[in-house]
């Protein structure tokens, strides 16, 4: 690098990063110039205001209704009146009427709603638009105390933790099964983890519809994948320079960490879609969805004590090490019950269920050359049937969660 | 007395929300809301008196600590309730009484919910119009001048040729039919039959036209008028603001709930007339309902003798009718559209009734005022 500033310098006479920084310097003066004169030449905008405004958040509190409105769009609006059902109800704004470009104001509305009828709450802005936000089915929004907290993370152990604790039992009989058998348990692991990437990939695409657009909205679940792939990615060629990763870069505890990896950070995801929908009274908790989800997760617990077999000191992991897996992978889904329950943002679930679909194909990446035959051929009829397994497991037992 | 009356109008007020209230809150049933009724009661009736701190659902209500700004409309919805335009009179040569407007239309943003804008299309600067009040068998004259940017027409309603019809592609050549921006014209008939009637726009898009505020009423007065009376216009009208072909605010006079924060003051057991027209746009429907009293239906006010004697009447578009009443009692009665949709997006008010001796000097005079053509007509 220096030789190469060295060998520059006679030409231009500046350090390379005067070179750099010029550039930057001018930029920023011609856009501060520009703004300062108004866009010369641009003239007026053509046609009235626009107004774009979210719904970001609706919470119910008895005799209350609270809106939580982003301003998506380039002008400011400002709120005037509010109706409910066609009935105009006086109300307080909490960060003004007026929402500056991205700014967002909270207003609450006085209103005796009944729980389990729909609402519809008509915002009117001082131009006359009106900005809609449904209410499907009314409920209380619980709120965020010590006790609503502990719930969640009750929740989170139920669907995440044990589960997975559940599913990890079989290492005793992964240990034992012949290499045929090794093979098919980690094209079943593939199969559900692919058919969790597609279940995350469109849950976080859903959520982004109704996330503001302005924050990018379909494009964080994107963003999120690829970032979580390009980091895991790199922890793992940071590992193998160390050669922790063993042998290849496959040791079976290395892969176990691995998925178990992903599959958490898939949880964390899953657990702030079930916190989010407790929170807005579309979930009912009873002992159905909890076993549901106990069934379905279990089967992540297999797909992470798949990898461990055969000799080795470290493919024989101590109590420790194998609790530390499980948390691992269904931890997350308390910190994601939290998260959705208490602070539910489109945004941001959009953009962590990305982050599971990318972890993901990156543990996929990983795993895949587990699943080979003699031959060294990833599609074989071992592989393709356990593949098929993983899929048909998954979505059997999704059946019993779907939300 | 005067202690007395204001406790008694109190009570009068809280009793008359405790229904609404009760009735709210009791469907709640099992929500958690015991003890509510009365809270919002209490609440309710101090609203009576001011309307200040609004925090409870008692009616439906615009937000608290804002309200319209009638000064910048250029109208005020308490002042246009008893505002008749006579215009002026000239006697002519055959002996018979010319009576002249100059009505011009006019592109106006008015406010007509606290916060809300709209851009209204006026004749004279308010919506609705001006009232035009003449007597029957008079010749009328009215002169138009479309100053707004959009070709617009005065179409009145009554009995008239053709060319007077405001009626776009008839008489075009005669410099009636569609009046473009710039150009004026004067429409010309007698003043008949006597009755309640209205004058809108008629250009095309009808509907836009109409919606955008170009209407008023226009009473012809019977040659022996009518029991002298308190006498108030009430033109039932609402704006879609958001131009999706439903209203999202309706009244009566244009402004959102404005009775309710301003009570329309009368005597008690003095006659009370109402001339209610329906210039409502974009919904087939809109009705009349006064609490705790009946009125006698005059339907187009074309008759001297009553319909009916009720408390509720139903209009289509267009449609209008006389209302006589008198409140025995003092306190607040509220009246309003009893489609409950038009009442909760602004078509609600009150009517304060107290001591007539008692009314400010100004409502007095508003109230008393006599007609141009000596009296209110013969006493009942």
């Amino acid at each position: 690098m220096e030789a190469a500033a060295h060998a520059e310098r006679p030409r231009g006479g500046l350090p390379a990063w005067a070179l750099g920084v010029i550039p930057l310097a001018l930029i920023g003066a011609a856009i501060g110039a520009f703004a300062l004169l108004g866009g010369p030449g641009l003239g007026e905008r053509t046609g009235p205001p626009v107004e774009e405004v979210s719904v970001e958040r609706t919470v119910l509190r008895p005799g209350t209704i609270e809106l939580t409105l982003r301003n998506d769009g380039p002008d400011s609006v400002e709120v005037a009146q509010v109706a409910v059902n066609d009935a105009y109800a006086p109300f307080g704004a909490d960060g003004g009427r007026e929402i500056g470009h991205l700014g967002s104001t909270t207003l609450r509305i006085s209103y005796p709603w009944i729980e389990g009828e729909s609402y519809e709450v008509r915002v009117l802005t001082s131009t006359g638009g009106t900005i809609d936000a449904a209410i499907p089915v009314a409920a209380e929004t619980p709120a965020a105390d010590l006790d609503f907290y502990g719930l969640m993370a009750l929740l989170g152990i139920y669907v995440g933790v044990i589960p997975v604790g559940l599913g990890m039992l079989w290492l005793p009989f992964v240990r034992r099964v012949g290499s045929a058998w090794i093979v098919a348990l980690m094209a079943f692991t593939v199969g559900l983890l692919a058919f969790l990437a597609i279940d995350a990939a469109l849950e976080g695409l859903d959520i982004a519809a109704d996330a503001p657009p302005v924050f990018g909205g379909a494009a964080l679940v994107f963003a999120g994948a690829l970032i979580a792939y390009l980091l895991l990615a790199a922890i793992d060629v940071y590992l193998r320079g160390r050669g922790d990763a063993g042998a290849g870069g496959s040791s079976g505890l290395y892969l176990a960490g691995l998925v178990a990896l992903g599959i958490g950070l898939h949880n964390l995801g899953e657990g702030l879609a079930i916190g989010s929908a407790y929170a807005t009274g579309a979930l009912a908790l009873g002992a159905f969805l909890v076993v549901g989800f106990a069934i379905h997760n279990t089967t992540e617990g297999l797909a992470i004590v798949a990898p461990m077999r055969g000799g080795g000191a470290s493919a024989r992991p101590g109590p420790g090490r194998l609790l530390g897996l499980g948390l691992l992978a269904g931890a997350p889904a308390v910190l994601g019950a939290w998260i959705g329950a208490a602070a539910f943002d489109p945004s941001l679930a959009a953009l962590l269920f990305g982050v599971g679909v990318g972890a993901i194909a990156r543990v996929i990446v990983q795993i895949a050359p587990s699943m080979r035959d003699g031959a060294g051929r990833y599609l074989h009829p071992v592989s393709v049937a356990g593949m098929i397994a993983g899929i048909v497991a998954l979505y059997v037992t999704g059946l019993l969660v779907s939300i | 007395m005067s202690d007395r009356r204001l406790s008694r109008r109190a009570l009068l007020g809280a009793a008359a929300t405790v229904p609404a209230a009760a009735g709210l809150h009791g469907l709640v049933g099992r929500g958690g809301l015991a003890g509510e009724p009365a809270r919002a009661a209490s609440n309710g009736g101090a609203q009576m008196n001011g309307h200040a701190g609004h925090d409870s659902f008692a009616h439906a209500s615009f937000a608290p600590g804002r309200t319209v700004d009638h000064r910048a409309n250029g109208f005020d919805p308490t002042e246009i309730l008893r505002d008749f335009d006579y215009g002026t009179t000239r006697r002519l040569a055959s002996g018979r009484l010319l009576r002249e407007w100059t009505i011009v239309a006019q592109d106006k943003e008015i406010e007509v919910a606290p916060g809300v804008k709209f851009e209204a299309w006026t004749y004279n600067g308010r919506v609705p119009g001006p009232t035009l009040r003449a007597r029957e068998g008079e010749k009328l004259r009215i002169r138009f001048v479309n100053s707004s940017e959009h070709p617009h027409t005065m179409h009145f309603h009554g009995i008239h040729p053709a060319l007077m019809d405001g009626m776009p592609g008839i008489g075009e050549r005669q410099g009636a039919g569609q009046i473009e921006p710039g150009k004026s014209f004067s429409y010309e008939f007698d003043a008949e039959p006597f009755g309640l009637h209205l004058y809108h726009c008629h250009v095309a898009p009808l509907a836009t036209h109409i919606a955008r505020g170009l209407y008023g009423a226009f009473v012809v007065d019977p040659k022996k008028g009518r029991p002298e009376a308190d006498e108030m216009v009430m033109v039932m009208n609402g704006f879609d603001t958001n131009f999706d072909l439903s209203n999202e605010v309706y009244a009566a006079n244009t402004v959102g709930f404005h009775y309710v924060n301003e009570p329309i003051r009368v005597g008690r057991d003095e006659l009370v007339r109402i001339y209610l027209v329906n210039a409502l746009e974009y919904d087939p429907l809109n009705s009349f309902h006064v609490h705790a009293n009946f009125f006698q239906h005059y339907p187009t006010g074309t008759s001297l003798e009553p319909s009916e004697y009720t408390d509720t009447i139903v209009q289509g578009q267009g449609q209008r009718s006389i209302l006589d009443l008198k409140f025995p009692f003092d306190g607040d009665y509220m009246f309003h559209a009893h489609v409950s949709e038009f009442a909760e997006l602004g078509w609600t008010g009150f009517f304060r009734v107290g001591d007539p001796s008692l009314l400010s000097a100004a409502a007095a005079a508003a109230a008393y005022c006599k007609l141009p053509w000596g009296g209110n007509g013969s006493p009942a």
